[in-house]
């Protein structure tokens, strides 16, 4: 699908984030292979989202390295989705075109765009209505659709359907699964298992800021090889 | 009461002295009003986001030049524009553009530092997602202070209150030339020293009523801008 | 973006009366004192003067030690004061050109209506001032160093008194602020005749002592020096004094009056 080189696969070397003296992320290893749907599993606290936030470059580790396949694209080349989408106090349309904007995109490209984004998504009702006060739904998916429109190779997106309904949860996975079809590479944390069991390709398990299992997901489900994770997929309260 | 209602006379006529005044007055104010947003509002946005050293050090300053008497201001623009000062060839003491600049120097610090506290909050907020859309901090700069527009007015009524109020500054740059440099501030000083106190009131019911306007609207900006765009 | 693009434009707009109001006709600044321009005087002068030549003249009313000030650092092309002795200084160091003469006015003692230090019937001011000494009566100062305040120390000297007490009040400000206070306290007050008369917040403050001849307060005019300052509008500024001291100058200071009372009395010719 994409003509550029792909900046993936991302290797984590032993990765850590310490702060003071609390061991947030302990010395993580692993691998983004293009073009899956890797699912971050664990309880709370595991350290899901720190280890997002890592990848995506908005934490500096303390120490280990992350690995871009292309360093110097790789910047561009992800975006990520947050729990509670942070949107401009501005029209819906307005925040697609300021993301475009950002990337240097100039601004009749970013409006044509950001307009096919809204085709696309079904938001071309709300384009000139402030985007602050949609509906909590309606904010995820034009966060989505901010994504989207920026053409990521890989998108990380932190449990972005914790706060929604089950009708906009189906809106957004079935936004995750479209673009993984184009080829996208979806890095995801839930703590909805049921989800993670019809979107993830591949799940690593983190508990405590340690990883314990990576593994292709029907693996992981069937046949979980810690005791922590057994316990996590029965429900037991872990920490 | 009989200042009062020569005041009210005053107005009700529109006596050409007084709508001259009020004109002056309006003109400066708004002009400063606009000369120290345009360097306030990036400046104080910058202050908030970028980190260099010192910084701390220029947002106290900042802050304490908020607390500037009006007469220090004054002063130092008087010495600056004299025909003595570096600037004197320029021929700007005692004019309109003389009392801009003084109040320009006055609303500055006001506008810097509302603004910086305005953006740093917003940037709080806004930090992660912004980052992970790729921008820099100099580039978030045009993004918060436009998405912080309701909350900056208040930084903006606060500077265009001090100025519009202010008479120090206007009095020593200005001179209080009759016709050409008298504002309500310092046409009231004049008429009150003359006990002449039927127009002193009148202006200053003028100014207040002004100020009131002025409050007025900006509150109902601040609160539809909340309604509207959330 | 645009929006800063309209700002932008906005300010342009804002800032064009300004340039353009810089744009007008011939004029000179005169630095004079607050007490001539509160008289009222300049109102009633200048428009005949403007008339007649086209000279448009911005007067900036300061106190005296100011306005000579503002006279030295070339920000006025004429001053227009009253304390003799800081006028000749300023031409003697080379500031101004010439002194002339051009009018006079007099300073009267004002106080409370019952006049409690009995001054109305005073054989001299100095007595007048000590009457008030010695009964310990509020008297408001102008305490700024003006020429007004000048002429009142020189008065408790000859009165022989050293003002100081509680009944010594300085206000430290014009001729109007002082007479606000002392109406506000009823406290005597020596003030000059023409703030006076168009002051109107009298309250119990009445009129009780003039005519000592060492009450008389001359103005002289005194073009700014082009020599020490090569900008200074020579020529128009020389038009406007030679206006004042001509016939239809004097006449005209002559002929303005606050409730019938002439304030100022035209001395050009040394009549004075």
């Amino acid at each position: 699908m994409r003509a550029e080189p792909s900046v993936l696969p991302l290797k984590l070397d032993s990765l850590s984030f310490v702060v003071r003296d609390t061991v947030l992320i302990d010395r993580i290893s692993m691998m983004v292979r293009p073009q899956r749907r890797l699912f971050v599993l664990g309880p709370n606290g595991a350290g899901k989202s720190l280890l997002l936030r890592l990848c995506h470059g908005l934490i500096t580790p303390t120490a280990g390295r992350i690995i871009w396949a292309d360093p110097e694209r790789a910047p561009r080349a992800q975006g990520m989705v947050f729990q509670r989408p942070v949107l401009l106090r501005r029209s819906v349309l307005a925040n697609l075109i300021h993301a475009l904007r950002l990337r240097g995109i100039g601004r009749r490209t970013a409006r044509r765009r950001s307009e096919a984004a809204l085709d696309r998504f079904g938001l071309r009702d709300l384009a000139t209505r402030p985007a602050r006060l949609l509906s909590g739904g309606e904010q995820q998916r034009l966060a989505m659709a901010r994504a989207w429109v920026l053409q990521p190779q890989v998108l990380f997106l932190d449990e972005p359907s914790s706060q929604l309904d089950p009708a906009v949860t189906r809106l957004i996975e079935n936004m995750i699964t479209d673009f993984s079809a184009e080829g996208m590479t979806i890095v995801m944390t839930t703590h909805d298992l049921g989800q993670a069991r019809r979107l993830a390709d591949d799940v690593v398990f983190l508990h405590r800021g340690r990883l314990l299992e990576s593994s292709p997901a029907e693996s992981f489900f069937d046949r979980p090889s810690t005791a922590e994770a057994r316990a996590f997929l029965d429900g037991e309260l872990l920490w | 009461m009989g200042a009062f209602s020569a005041a009210f006379e005053l107005i009700a006529s529109g006596d050409p002295v007084l709508l001259e005044i009020i004109g002056l007055s309006l003109r400066v104010t708004l002009t400063a009003v606009l000369i120290g947003c345009l360097i306030g509002l990036p400046l104080g946005a910058m202050l908030a986001l970028l980190r260099f050293p010192g910084r701390s050090g220029v947002v106290v300053v900042f802050n304490a030049l908020m607390g500037l008497p009006p007469v220090v201001a004054g002063l130092v623009v008087y010495l600056v524009l004299s025909r003595s000062g570096p600037l004197g060839p320029l021929n700007l003491l005692f004019s309109p553009t003389a009392m801009i600049i003084a109040q320009a120097i006055l609303i500055l610090p006001i506008v810097i530092s509302l603004t910086r506290s305005v953006i740093e909050d917003l940037w709080e907020e806004y930090r992660e997602q912004l980052r992970s859309l790729g921008s820099s901090r100099l580039r978030a700069v045009p993004t918060l202070l436009w998405d912080g527009r309701f909350s900056l007015v208040t930084g903006i009524l606060a500077g265009f209150g001090r100025a519009s109020a202010e008479v120090g500054a206007v009095l020593i740059v200005g001179g209080n030339i009759a016709g050409h440099t008298r504002t309500m501030t310092t046409a009231i000083t004049l008429e009150t020293a003359r006990g002449d106190l039927s127009l002193a009131i009148a202006l200053g019911l003028i100014l207040l009523a002004v100020t009131l306007t002025l409050n007025t609207g900006a509150y109902g900006i601040g609160q539809w801008g909340r309604r509207a765009a959330g | 973006m645009i929006t800063c693009r309209h700002l932008v434009l906005g300010a342009a707009i804002a800032l064009l009366p300004v340039a353009a109001a810089a744009q007008e006709g011939e004029y000179i600044t005169v630095a004079s004192t607050t007490s001539t321009e509160q008289s009222g005087l300049f109102g009633h002068i200048l428009p005949l003067f403007e008339e007649e030549t086209g000279i448009e003249v911005r007067v900036v009313a300061q106190g005296t030690g100011q306005a000579l000030e503002t006279g030295r650092r070339g920000d006025a092309d004429v001053v227009f004061v009253h304390a003799r002795e800081l006028e000749e200084a300023f031409v003697e160091e080379g500031y101004g050109v010439e002194r002339f003469d051009v009018m006079y006015n007099d300073f009267v003692i004002v106080g409370p209506g019952d006049d409690p230090a009995g001054i109305a019937d005073a054989e001299s001011a100095a007595e007048a001032m000590a009457a008030i000494a010695a009964a310990e009566a509020p008297f408001a100062s102008r305490g700024d160093d003006s020429g007004t305040h000048v002429a009142e120390l020189n008065l408790w000297e000859a009165a022989g008194v050293v003002p100081e007490g509680s009944w010594y009040r300085e206000t430290g400000s014009g001729m109007g602020p002082t007479l606000n206070t002392a109406s506000q306290m009823n406290a005597y007050a020596l003030t000059d005749r023409g703030t006076w008369l168009s002051f109107q917040n009298r309250g119990e403050l009445e009129f009780l002592f003039e005519g000592d001849e060492v009450l008389f307060n001359p103005y002289g005019v005194i073009l700014v020096n082009p020599e020490m300052h090569d900008h200074v509008k020579a020529e128009a500024g020389q038009a406007f004094i030679d206006w004042l001291i001509s016939d239809a100058g004097q006449e005209a200071i002559a002929s303005y009056k606050v409730e019938g009372e002439q304030l100022f009395f035209p001395n050009a010719n040394g009549a004075s």
